[in-house]
C-alpha cells in the first residue's frame, strides 16, 4: 500500500459514552465537510463509525465507568481510516449470523457490523475482536455496489 | 389526546401520518422514546392504518431500525397496516442493503402512499 500523506490526525480516549464518541464523530465529519467530501461519502463514514461506536461502548464495554474507548483517526485527501478500540473481552465477527437471512430479518439487531462492511471500503478486526479498522476511499465507491450487499 | 414529543401526527382520512420531529434518529435515550410513542399509537390509541413519513429524516442508526421492525410486528399483530415513504436515497439503501425493503411496504411519496391503503 502506498505511504498515505496524512492531512488531519485525532487521537482520543473517551470514557464508554455514547456522547462523548459523538463529539469526535462529529469533529471527524467536520474534517471531511471541509475537505468538501462528497455527501454520500460522509453519510457513510458517519453510519459506518457510529455503529462501531456504540458497539464498542455497549457491547465492547458494556458501558462500563471503568472502561475507556480509543478513537484513532487518519485523514488523507482520498482515503479517511478510524481504528476503534474497546476494553472488552472482544468478539469473533464471522460469528454473527447474517441478519438478511429469512429467519433472522425480523430479528430488532444485529445490521451493525453488516452496514459497516456494506458502507466502507475496507472493514478489519484485529484477532481478538475488540479492534476495528474502518477505511473509506473518497469517492470511489459512489456508483459501484457496496461490499456487503448480499447477491439475490 | 397524548402528547407526543418525538412525533407529529395528523390524520388523512383514516390514515394516521406520522412525521418525525427529530432530523437524525440516534441518541439511544431518544429512539427508546420514539419507539414508546410509535407502539402507544398502535396499542392505545387503536391506529391500525400507519404512515411514516421520513421527509424530515437525514440519518438513522441500525437501533432505529430496530424499533420500526417491533412496530411492524406490533402493527401486525394488531391487524393494522403500516408503510413508510418520503425516504431519502442514502437512508433507503440502509433499507436495501439490510433486506428490510421486502419487510416493508416502502413508497416514494405520501400521496402514493395514502392512495395505496
Amino acid at each position: 500500500m502506498a505511504k498515505e500523506h496524512w492531512i488531519w490526525r485525532c487521537d482520543r480516549t473517551i470514557p464508554s459514552d455514547t456522547g462523548a464518541g459523538r463529539a469526535v464523530l462529529c469533529e471527524l465529519l467536520g474534517q471531511l465537510q471541509a475537505c468538501c467530501w462528497p455527501e454520500h461519502d460522509v453519510f457513510d463514514v458517519h453510519l459506518a463509525t457510529e455503529e462501531a461506536l456504540v458497539n464498542a461502548i455497549k457491547h465492547g464495554n458494556r458501558f462500563a465507568p471503568d472502561r475507556c474507548v480509543r478513537i484513532r483517526c487518519h485523514l488523507a485527501d482520498d482515503l479517511i481510516r478510524i481504528e476503534i478500540t474497546d476494553e472488552g473481552e472482544g468478539f469473533d465477527p464471522s460469528e454473527i449470523p447474517n441478519p438478511t437471512e429469512p429467519d433472522r430479518l425480523e430479528s430488532p439487531g444485529g445490521r451493525g457490523v453488516m452496514l459497516m462492511k456494506s458502507f466502507m471500503s475496507r472493514v478489519e478486526y484485529n484477532t481478538r475482536g475488540n479492534r476495528v479498522v474502518l477505511e473509506k476511499a473518497r469517492g470511489k465507491d459512489a456508483d459501484a455496489p457496496r461490499n456487503g450487499d448480499p447477491a439475490d | 389526546m397524548a402528547e407526543y414529543r418525538r412525533l407529529e401526527i395528523n390524520e388523512v382520512g383514516d390514515v394516521t401520518v406520522v412525521r418525525f420531529r427529530d432530523k437524525k434518529i440516534i441518541e439511544d435515550i431518544n429512539i427508546q422514546e420514539l419507539g414508546q410513542e410509535m407502539f402507544r399509537l398502535i396499542e392505545e390509541d387503536n391506529r391500525n392504518k400507519l404512515l411514516l413519513n421520513f421527509s424530515s429524516v437525514d440519518f438513522l442508526s441500525s437501533a432505529a431500525l430496530g424499533k420500526l421492525i417491533t412496530l411492524d410486528k406490533k402493527s401486525k399483530a394488531h391487524g393494522g397496516v403500516l408503510k413508510l415513504t418520503n425516504i431519502r436515497p442514502e437512508i433507503f439503501e440502509v433499507f436495501t442493503i439490510t433486506k428490510l425493503d421486502r419487510l416493508f411496504d416502502i413508497k416514494d411519496d405520501e400521496a402514493d402512499a395514502l392512495a395505496d391503503f
